[in-house]
């Protein structure tokens, strides 16, 4: 394998998901595809060649146009905040990747899929998502996917066109704020939760878990407290480190 | 060629000079990365192993590696996601100490850890004062999520190196790749030449 090398990346796209997330459709030279749950580093060169680079996942599936990356705003982070409210459509940046091989999931690796998303966590699980539906896969996959409110659900109704297909289910929660008649939970992704809503560890889920740390911690010793075997467990784990 | 990003001016928090390697920037925090559960063994059931090409493996319990001569440790560490955090102080035992004595030909290791992780280095990586097995950090015990109760501690190299929740040091006469090496990091991890991934 060659060195991974910083390609130039003309956004074509670039559209609000939430007042603090935004999604990024690129068009990147020599891009060779990726599996679902990779991510690329992104890198920007000020006018006196000052340069600051960050990780993010991608949010398309290989089937899609793109890359797709979807960026959470940081508001004392260094990159984030320029790519969710300055760039824009036409701008260029430069990528490095895909890059990751162990938070992965392709359809060749079949089902059952558990996918557990705190907040932005929701992006790389999304990808595989949406590869499980596109690629034509018939592994049974549900997400389980935190959020504060409503309003910061990323990719809602997408989600929603997803969840009818056979198959794949998604299950949210909102942690702060439910509105009027909410049927979904209402409460921190916990022990409890999980026995009510995921995959019994009787059935080896291969499972995602992706968020921020508290989550990921929580979320992820829960699963192993209620037995589910710790090597099926992959966690992706990321916080605000830009400060 | 660089493409210009219009508009761009970054935060130019960039340390004090020589200290931040190429395409790191600083945090105050100190970010999690690990790639499944944390795993929580209790320190009753703790043990140190130098095992593999060596005379005679070696082992410790908890009570008995506490007991070695330990050091305290001021480095600056430095994650392959691009965060680098100056002036951390650690309190560990020196590899030097676990391998004095010990009769090996081997010239790598890889270390060994609960919840399956590995990770492999030149033994001259982990010698001469490079290497700790860390106990401590910033005065308290490890946090179970930073590799409670002990990780090892190479900060001249990426930070996945530095491996959590480490159990042993197994001596090799050939290198093998470990968990991240197999999967596209780079086998060496030298921060100031951006060893990142394979081929870099």
């Amino acid at each position: 394998m060659g060195r991974l090398s910083w390609q130039p990346a003309t956004v074509t796209d670039a559209f609000a998901e939430t007042p603090q997330v935004r999604t990024l459709e690129l068009d990147v030279t020599g891009w060779t595809g990726h599996l679902p749950g990779q991510h690329v580093d992104v890198r920007l060169t000020a006018d006196d060649g000052y340069q600051a680079a960050r990780s993010y996942s991608i949010a398309s599936a290989p089937e899609e146009k793109g890359p797709r990356l979807t960026v959470e705003r940081i508001d004392a982070g260094e990159v984030s905040p320029y790519l969710v409210d300055e760039l824009r459509t036409g701008d260029r940046i430069e990528v490095r990747g895909p890059i990751g091989g162990f938070f992965v999931w392709h359809a060749g690796l079949g089902g059952p899929v558990l996918l557990l998303a705190g907040g932005a966590g929701i992006v790389p699980l999304a990808a595989m998502l949406r590869h499980r539906v596109a690629s034509g896969s018939d592994a049974a996959v549900r997400l389980i996917y935190s959020s504060r409110s409503l309003g910061e659900v990323i990719y809602r109704e997408e989600l929603d066109r997803l969840a009818t297909h056979e198959g794949v289910d998604v299950v949210h929660t909102l942690t702060r704020e439910q509105p009027a008649g909410w049927r979904g939970f209402g409460r921190r992704v916990d022990r409890e939760l999980l026995a009510e809503a995921a995959w019994p560890a009787s059935s080896s889920p291969l499972t995602y878990v992706c968020g921020p740390t508290a989550f990921v911690e929580k979320v992820a010793g829960s699963l192993v407290q209620l037995g589910y075997d710790p090597r099926t467990i992959r966690t992706e784990r990321f916080g605000p480190t830009g400060r | 060629m660089s493409v210009f990003s219009r508009g761009f001016r970054g935060r130019r928090q960039e340390g004090p000079p020589g200290r931040v390697p190429p395409g790191q920037y600083l945090v105050d925090d100190f970010p999690v990365l690990s790639a499944g559960p944390t795993p929580e063994t209790p320190v009753e059931e703790w043990t140190f192993t130098i095992t593999g090409d060596v005379d005679a493996p070696r082992q410790w319990s908890w009570e008995e590696f506490l007991a070695l001569p330990s050091e305290t440790i001021t480095t600056d560490i430095h994650c392959v996601t691009r965060w680098s955090k100056l002036d951390t102080v650690w309190e560990g035992v020196s590899v030097d100490t676990l391998l004095e004595g010990v009769d090996t030909s081997a010239e790598y290791v890889l270390a060994f850890c609960d919840g399956g992780y590995t990770t492999n280095l030149p033994l001259e990586d982990v010698t001469d004062g490079k290497a700790w097995v860390a106990v401590s950090y910033d005065g308290e015990p490890l946090e179970a999520e930073h590799g409670a109760p002990a990780r090892l501690l190479v900060p001249h190299l990426y930070l996945w190196k530095s491996a959590k929740w480490i159990r042993g040091l197994q001596l090799l006469a050939e290198d093998e790749s470990g968990f991240w090496e197999a999967l596209g990091y780079h086998d060496r991890g030298d921060p100031w030449q951006e060893q990142r991934h394979w081929g870099d």
